[in-house]
């Protein structure tokens, strides 16, 4: 008699569910939040992209002549700061740096997180010391290793990212590794195993493909920790440096002159919540829609 | 049960011994001398050498390590090289304030994070609902110490409801000092909050759907018996862990809680120790935290274990 065991991912007729990028898609789509979260996230990263021709003067360009203006000011949208800098400019290109950090922290997590995730999972040697390897990381706080950093190299945006990669690098091998425990005890797997497979193969395979929206998942659940980790580390000096624009620099200085121009403080934290909420709204709905018993949707 | 305790103790102490070495190997691998900052950049090479010797660091790496570990059994963590006062003293002084900021915001989360989550449970799909998830999402998007600086702004300067900044102690004046800590702790445990808000309402919906909770509907219990026999108990679980998960969270919220506050805890103290390269104070301070991280966790796995019979069969997942 012959068993055909499918791979539900590269055979999605099997489900019964026809195509499952269709059916993510309609789910996606179906999530009025989702959505927004979605329009948010495009334009933040146009924004990114585009910033030298968003902003209206260079990040970093004083008016000695016009400090503290309101916003609204004509030509000055949300006003200037102590030194006459636009700060809509520095917001523009702030944006762009905590998308750099978070981006590159995101990069750093999945990139080493996954293979020592897929290895811990598959193998229980390997398990062991991965998994003691991952108890002593997760027992540092990020800003311990932040600390660390920019004592050890001085404070920057590569090592404000490095520290929130390590930071979150724990949690991203639990996922893999948890996701491959689950996929391994899988019909499909059993099945390729039992036609002696090599681990490479079966983790290249089939487990990878399947993780692979955890691991997604998990990617939009650490970008805007991580963006909020930039604004925190360069706000306490440890992270992005002047003149570079940050929105985590514009608080801390901004906090200076608090009562004399309160917005100066109080945009760089909306443009800070406004980069999270993208995230958070899209990875909400993306989790949603790849979560397959997920069916008490509307 | 024994078992798994020895299983996770054994864990726990490798992780710490670990841990150790990391931030021994760590600070030492910092740029700058601490020997030539205690005696001045004046000193002639025999007063260096004196200091040297002093701190230990003429010995062999390996040596200085074992050094350190022997001291410290005896819960000693040398001198500040700032400013000679024995470590432990100053941890004595500072870590009090940070475990009160840290308990009272961990309190404030959990409160706030359960009624949120059954509200937002009990009224799926109606405006309460909508409000809580908002809350949740405003929680997790808006960087505690940006809500800080507003606060002080509108609360605690405009509104003049809370002191803007200051520390009173707790155990000498409990009701000052508790006033003093609310709009710190209320700002750290934000996040927290949001987070135990979400899970208590997605172990709500999950419970809520299982078999014994309709045969306990099905007997006539009454709603409310059934939320707090059968729902919240479930709940209280995942607070549990996630409390545990947050911790490092906590601590790094702490440091920034503090420093917008001006309140005198252990994350000021690890600030000026790193920028001013206070070696002992370092690896103190790192070490502290490091140990109490691991000990709470052990705490709430085994905590766990005991509620939930399945996790010891599993060994050490």
């Amino acid at each position: 008699m012959a068993i055909t065991v499918v791979d539900p991912r590269t055979d999605a007729s099997a489900a019964g569910l026809g195509s499952a990028r269709g059916r993510i898609w309609r789910s996606l789509r179906g999530n009025a939040l989702g959505m927004v979260g979605a329009v948010l996230l495009v334009l933040v990263v146009l924004v990114a992209i585009f910033a030298p021709l968003i902003a209206p003067y260079g990040p970093a360009e004083v008016h000695f002549a016009t400090p503290f203006q309101k916003p609204g000011t004509v030509g000055f949208l949300l006003g200037t700061d102590d030194l006459g800098r636009d700060i809509f400019s520095r917001m523009v290109f702030g944006v762009r740096a905590s998308l750099e950090v978070g981006a590159l922290c995101v990069v750093l997590s999945v990139v080493i997180g996954t293979p020592l995730g897929l290895l811990a999972g598959y193998w229980k040697w390997l398990d062991a010391i991965i998994s003691r390897l991952t108890d002593v990381t997760l027992a540092f706080p990020f800003l311990i290793i932040a600390v660390g950093l920019a004592a050890i190299s001085g404070p920057s945006l590569t090592n404000a990212a490095i520290a929130l990669g390590i930071a979150h690098i724990p949690t991203m091998i639990r996922v893999v590794r948890g996701e491959t425990l689950r996929i391994k005890e899988s019909d499909f797997v059993l099945g390729a195993m039992s036609m002696d497979a090599s681990g490479l193969r079966i983790i290249f395979q089939h487990v990878l493909p399947n993780a692979a929206s955890a691991i997604i998942v998990q990617a939009t659940v650490i970008m805007p920790v991580a963006v909020i980790g930039e604004a925190l580390l360069s706000f306490l000096g440890l992270g992005i440096q002047p003149p570079t624009p940050s929105l985590g620099i514009m608080l801390s200085d901004a906090q200076q002159y608090i009562f004399r121009s309160p917005t100066a403080a109080i945009f760089p934290g909306i443009g800070i919540a406004v980069i999270c909420l993208a995230f958070n709204l899209f990875g909400d709905a993306l989790r949603d829609a790849l979560d397959p018993t997920n069916t008490s949707r509307k | 049960m024994i078992r798994y305790v020895a299983t996770r103790l054994w864990q726990s102490a490798l992780t710490l011994v670990l841990a150790s070495i990391v931030v021994f190997v760590g600070v030492r691998a910092l740029p700058g001398d601490p020997a030539l900052a205690m005696a001045g950049e004046e000193a002639t090479p025999a007063q260096l050498a004196i200091v040297r010797a002093q701190l230990g660091l003429d010995q062999s790496v390996p040596h200085q390590y074992f050094a350190f570990l022997g001291k410290l059994l005896h819960g000693d963590f040398g001198n500040s090289t700032r400013t000679g006062t024995p470590v432990t003293d100053l941890i004595a002084t500072t870590l009090p304030v940070t475990l009160w900021l840290s308990a009272y915001a961990i309190v404030v989360a959990v409160i706030v994070g359960i009624v949120f989550g059954v509200i937002a449970e009990r009224f799926r799909g109606r405006w309460p609902e909508w409000i809580t998830n908002g809350f949740a999402l405003i929680g997790l998007s808006v960087p505690n110490f940006w809500l800080g600086i507003l606060a002080i702004l509108y609360l605690a300067v405009t509104l003049g409801w809370f002191p803007a900044s200051g520390y009173v102690d707790v155990v000498a004046n409990p009701l000052k000092g508790l006033y003093y800590l609310t709009l710190p702790a209320v700002i750290l445990g934000t996040s927290l909050a949001a987070v135990i808000m979400r899970q208590t309402r997605a172990s709500m919906i999950e419970t809520m759907k299982t078999d014994y909770v309709r045969t306990a509907n099905a007997k006539g219990l009454g709603a409310g018996r059934v939320l707090f026999r059968y729902g919240l108990r479930n709940s209280l679980i995942v607070v549990v862990t996630i409390v545990g998960l947050q911790l490092g969270g906590l601590i790094s919220g702490a440091v920034v809680t503090e420093r917008i506050f001006a309140l005198p805890g252990f994350g000021k103290l690890t600030l000026d120790a790193v920028f001013t390269r206070d070696y002992p104070v370092i690896q103190a301070v790192v070490l502290v935290i490091t140990l109490s991280y691991i000990v709470i966790n052990l705490a709430v796995d085994i905590l766990y274990s005991v509620v939930n019979p399945k996790i010891r069969v599993g060994g050490s997942n």
